[in-house]
């Protein structure tokens, strides 16, 4: 199997407003994460953003970096999570 | 720039099955050989297994905890099973085994994992003294440890039922209820009787590791009753046809975060891989029952005329969906139903929906057997040694393991409530049989294998 990357998913999830990408980047960029991809889509009511992110440069563990990412989901009303990118692999790739 | 590679639905799929469906790997369970542990000092063997388990084990925990953190999937239990002891303290000079038992518990302790499976015997065939002597310590031992867990495998397709066994695990189960009185006879909740037990289960009361198996090796458990259920809750017009495809691409999924973190976790603890069990293990939580996907099918309660059915279609799409999803599949995989454990059985056994009579039929179907039943505490050994003979039987005929893991409540009777507490949970005593069986348990002997169409 391949080696395991150092990509995650970064999912957020609520209703709109000004300054979700922003706010989640900055946090992002603060921790030396980069963003390699973003997307968003509009699901029912919800607003739904997810990015992909590389962690080869972070300055914070995956832990920290959920823990910041959680608070800033608070502080916006939003709900954010991350997931490590081999967690979708293996659900939706054979 | 490379893409996504995944669509937002699948993305939120799995999000949502993790944060609001209770997704989890329900244990890593690590067996550990012990047959390098004999000695004919029982003092020196439970010293070696002490020392070999905590060696083992170490980092266990904390690899599982890691896993956690990165992959953000639940690592429910960490776990260790052991060469049945039965095997490791044969030539042991002592009249009983209670002390491995505490070796074992400390080690448990030591390395930080809540259960050690593997205070076991095989006897389906017959007993040797070791034998004997593990099953007449089984109380003893579970009423002075904690976090170890007992089998005895009295039966098999292929050797019959050893009904002196059995008619001695009656006594055994009520030794076990009455030494743990002050606990609600919690020790029962410890003690597993199987036919066709498996080499290789990581989930508890009833893992141990087979002598098949290697020296060590890494056996991943998954759940998620709740991610089951919020499918079969989203096509409420579904046929059957429609429901197993549903339940199975559920199963898959599932089953494919088992296949991820054992994986990961055997790589890091340079183990081996050894299988995934893809069994829908309920707890008590909320969300996360068994019985409650069978009601969604469309039963009022579980336990009414139906439930077999639907447990059959359940146990079966859950196989066919995980089987695809890992290179090995082992353990027990399919749908348990503990009564105490599972919030949709508790509720059905209180509102009298659901029977002794119709559990047993549902473990003809289901991946084990009768387990967190508990009964009346008056209930005598000969009724608790035909009950496991009637699941033995089952289990026998039908090519598949079934095990019986009752609890005669000291001095409660039916409708009283008895509370473990825990993953363990709550159960109301329900009644059982109370015609007289004594006579026939009493004959000894076995009970012949059955005929397989002379297949070797």
């Amino acid at each position: 199997m391949a080696e395991s990357s150092n990509r995650v998913i970064v999912t957020v999830v609520g209703h709109d407003r000004t300054g979700i990408i922003a706010e989640t980047s900055r946090v992002l960029a603060d921790a030396g994460v980069n963003i390699v991809d973003i997307s968003q889509t509009l699901m029912g009511e919800f607003f739904v953003m997810i990015m992909m992110a590389d962690l080869a440069g972070a300055t914070l563990s995956l832990e920290q970096l959920k823990a910041r990412l959680a608070a800033k989901g608070t502080e916006l009303g939003m709900r954010i999570d991350v997931q490590h990118e081999d967690v979708f692999k293996f659900m939706h790739r054979v | 720039m490379p893409s996504l590679r995944f669509d937002p639905e699948e993305i939120l799929e799995t999000v949502k099955m993790v944060q609001m469906e209770n997704l989890d790997i329900r244990t890593i369970t690590m067996g550990i050989s012990l047959r390098d542990c004999a000695h004919p000092s029982l003092a020196a063997a439970a010293r070696k297994a002490y020392d070999k388990i905590c060696r083992t084990a170490r980092a266990l925990v904390a690899t599982g905890d890691a896993l956690e953190r990165e992959y953000g999937i639940p690592i429910i239990n960490r776990r260790i099973s052991v060469t049945p002891i039965a095997l490791v303290a044969e030539s042991c000079e002592a009249d009983d085994y209670v002390l491995m038992a505490e070796q074992l518990d400390r080690a448990a302790a030591e390395v930080g994992v809540n259960f050690i499976g593997g205070f076991s015997a095989l006897v389906h065939k017959g007993c040797t003294p070791g034998d004997t002597r593990l099953i007449d310590s089984i109380p003893r031992a579970l009423a002075t440890t904690e976090r170890v867990c007992a089998s005895v495998n009295v039966a098999s397709t292929k050797a019959g039922i050893n009904m002196d066994a059995v008619a001695r695990m009656g006594e055994v189960i009520r030794e076990c209820a009455g030494l743990t009185r002050d606990r609600g006879g919690l020790a029962c909740a410890k003690l597993v009787v199987f036919c066709n037990a498996v080499e290789d289960n990581p989930f508890m009361a009833g893992a141990f590791h087979g002598i098949g198996e290697p020296d060590c090796v890494l056996n991943v458990g998954v759940s998620g009753p709740g991610a089951v259920l919020s499918a079969v809750q989203r096509a409420p017009g579904a046929d059957f046809g429609e429901l197993a495809s549903i339940i199975k691409r559920t199963a898959f999924k599932i089953t494919r975060m088992g296949e991820l973190i054992g994986r990961r976790a055997s790589e890091r603890l340079g183990v081996p891989f050894g299988i995934v069990d893809l069994s829908l293990a309920p707890t008590p939580a909320k969300g996360d029952s068994v019985a409650r996907i069978l009601e969604s099918m469309g039963l009022e309660r579980v336990g009414a005329h139906g439930s077999t059915a639907a447990l059959a279609l359940l146990n079966d799409a859950v196989k066919k969906g995980g089987a695809m999803a890992s290179s090995h599949v082992g353990g027990l995989s399919g749908a348990f139903i503990p009564v105490s454990e599972d919030i949709g059985m508790i509720e059905a056994a209180a509102a009298q929906a659901l029977s002794f009579d119709k559990l047993e039929a549902m473990t003809c179907v289901c991946s084990v057997g009768l387990d967190m039943v508990a009964i009346p505490g008056d209930t005598p050994a000969a009724t608790l040694a035909a009950i496991i003979a009637d699941e033995a039987a089952i289990g026998m005929i039908n090519r598949k393991t079934t095990a019986v893991r009752v609890i005669p409540v000291p001095g409660k009777g039916v409708g009283e409530w008895v509370e473990f507490g825990g993953l363990l949970g709550r159960a109301p005593v329900i009644p059982v049989n109370r015609h007289d069986c004594s006579v026939f348990v009493r004959r000894g002997g076995r009970i012949p294998a059955p005929l397989q169409a002379l297949n070797n």
